[in-house]
């Protein structure tokens, strides 16, 4: 760690950085921001922005259901109930009974309200806000461990997947005529999906999450013509609004997280425009 | 005389079922090398749901074998599909090239693009005579250009079994009559089995060797003439025209 320190320290000779806490929140987002911004790229591509919205809400029944357990760190509980969430709401989804945003709605209600029943147990809610907005800058090396390690598998999976995620995300029975293994794949991706946006509430909080998860692939998408391009952009928006939301929130004193999410807001405001400028200028 | 591997696909007594509705029933017919098949019927009788099970995308009870010369069972058959017109989101960043990589090769698209297999992609646009497609969004294709990408795409590598679910609806006449001389041509030099799903029946009884007419269950077999004369072919398109 302390020679990452000591990288750090040569290449951001800043005031802010001498502090170890916000160096950790620097390195925290470096990993955040690829996963999201991977991972963001399919999600839109396959609609899912509702549904990550929901995972980051189920978030609140897996804490609680931690608290019950009397578990001092309830990430555990948190992912494995991402996981159960993710699973039955595809399941659902697949059976395709009721529309799709209704069965989301429904599951991530009940979730959410779960989660609020059980933490607001004799008034004791407060202690879990953090969680609704998260606090990048109380992440310490250990949990940087965890999502240096997360970030590896997601790229592994990003190599092994990709190719078969966009062929299903055009037509799933193509996709299985070129063999490739639909629902193991779909899966794995939610999966993939789940677990990240679990680790990254405690940090980003559940109000936001989404928002990074959604924004820089939207974003991405009004400009990008190919694939390489929708993903290195997405990437590109999620680092540098993370990294410029850091900043500013340590300047301006406010919480990282949202500031994150109003960079991406004007990203996403200007990359529209463009789009919109040259559907004008293609017509003319 | 070419001899493709593939002799014969068996479907026998072939069941697909969701949840308790019985989607296709007991369904047993032959597809034979170098003919085409047509699968008829009217909307929801069926037809895609048997598509989706032959390309093992949902479970079906029966059986299904592809059978060689010796009457042995293949090992791998190679089955080449083109859905439907595609109902995809056609914002999606991705360029023509883009979609057949992805398809063709393990080297994920946004992160490296092999020489060769670029090479290769271009060989195959070209055969189709879309050459200059290659850049362009996959999404910002017209009917007939996408439907060509995609038939490109499953004749490669070339099939044992070719599998086409109404692939030319939302193509003009011009386009439709040269999409089945190509179909057409390719069935003889290469002995392909082809099975179409289509309600062109104009096309069907020019083209087709053996037509399939079902509503969940199989209503008629046989040559188009025997099958547009039967029945069940009037109680199923009534009124429509032969």
């Amino acid at each position: 760690m302390n020679v990452i320190y000591a990288i750090l320290d040569t290449l951001l000779p800043f005031d802010m950085f001498r502090f170890t806490f916000m160096k950790n929140a620097l390195l925290a987002l470096l990993l955040i921001a690829p996963l999201l911004g991977l991972l963001g790229t399919m999600a839109v591509n396959n609609r899912m922005a509702y549904f990550s919205d929901a995972l980051g809400h189920s978030a609140l029944t897996g804490i609680a259901i931690g608290v019950l357990l009397g578990m001092e760190n309830q990430l555990i509980c948190m992912v494995a109930f991402g996981i159960l969430m993710a699973v039955v709401i595809s399941r659902v989804k697949a059976a395709g009974s009721s529309s799709t945003d209704t069965v989301i709605s429904v599951f991530s209600s009940l979730a959410m309200a779960l989660g609020l029943v059980i933490l607001s147990r004799g008034g004791g809610f407060a202690r879990y806000s953090s969680y609704l907005v998260g606090d990048i800058l109380a992440i310490t090396p250990a949990d940087l461990g965890l999502l240096a390690l997360t970030l590896a598998a997601v790229l592994v999976l990003w190599i092994v997947l990709f190719n078969p995620l966009l062929l299903t995300s055009v037509n799933p029975s193509l996709a299985a005529s070129r063999g490739a293994r639909v629902k193991w794949v779909e899966m794995a991706f939610i999966v993939a999906v789940a677990v990240v946006v679990m680790l990254s509430i405690q940090w980003v909080g559940i109000l936001m999450i989404n928002a990074l998860l959604i924004l820089p692939a939207a974003s991405a998408r009004n400009v990008a013509r190919s694939a390489r391009q929708y993903t290195l952009l997405s990437l590109a928006f999620s680092l540098f609004s993370g990294l410029l939301g850091l900043v500013l929130s340590y300047l301006w004193d406010v919480s990282a997280g949202p500031m994150i999410v109003l960079i991406l807001g004007c990203i996403f405001a200007v990359t529209y425009l463009i789009k919109a400028r040259s559907r004008v200028s293609r017509a003319a | 005389m070419i001899r493709c591997s593939l002799s014969h696909v068996q479907l026998e007594h072939f069941t697909v079922r969701r949840g308790r509705e019985t989607l296709v029933e007991d369904v047993s017919l032959s597809l034979c090398c170098g003919q085409l098949t047509a699968l008829i019927g009217s909307n929801g009788a069926g037809k895609t749901t048997l598509i989706r099970a032959l390309l093992g995308e949902i479970p079906y009870q029966g059986r299904l074998s592809y059978l060689d010369h010796e009457g042995k069972p293949m090992r791998r058959p190679r089955i080449g599909y083109v859905p439907q017109q595609l109902d995809f989101d056609r914002s999606i960043p991705m360029t023509v090239t883009d979609f057949l990589l992805a398809a063709r090769t393990r080297t994920p698209v946004w992160l490296a693009r092999p020489a060769s297999a670029a090479r290769q992609v271009q060989a195959l646009l070209n055969q189709m005579d879309v050459g200059e497609l290659g850049g362009r969004k996959l999404g910002e294709l017209s009917g007939g250009e996408l439907q060509r990408v995609l038939l490109a795409l499953a004749l490669d590598p070339m099939p044992d079994l070719l599998i086409l679910d109404e692939p030319v609806s939302g193509v003009d006449i011009r386009g439709l009559d040269m999409f089945y001389q190509r179909l057409d041509e390719l069935r003889q030099a290469h002995h392909l089995t082809i099975l179409l799903v289509t309600h062109d029946m104009a096309m069907v009884r020019r083209y087709a060797d053996q037509v399939a007419l079902i509503r969940r269950r199989l209503l008629a077999l046989g040559p188009a003439d025997e099958v547009f004369n039967h029945p069940a072919y009037r109680s199923v398109f009534e009124g429509a025209q032969a």
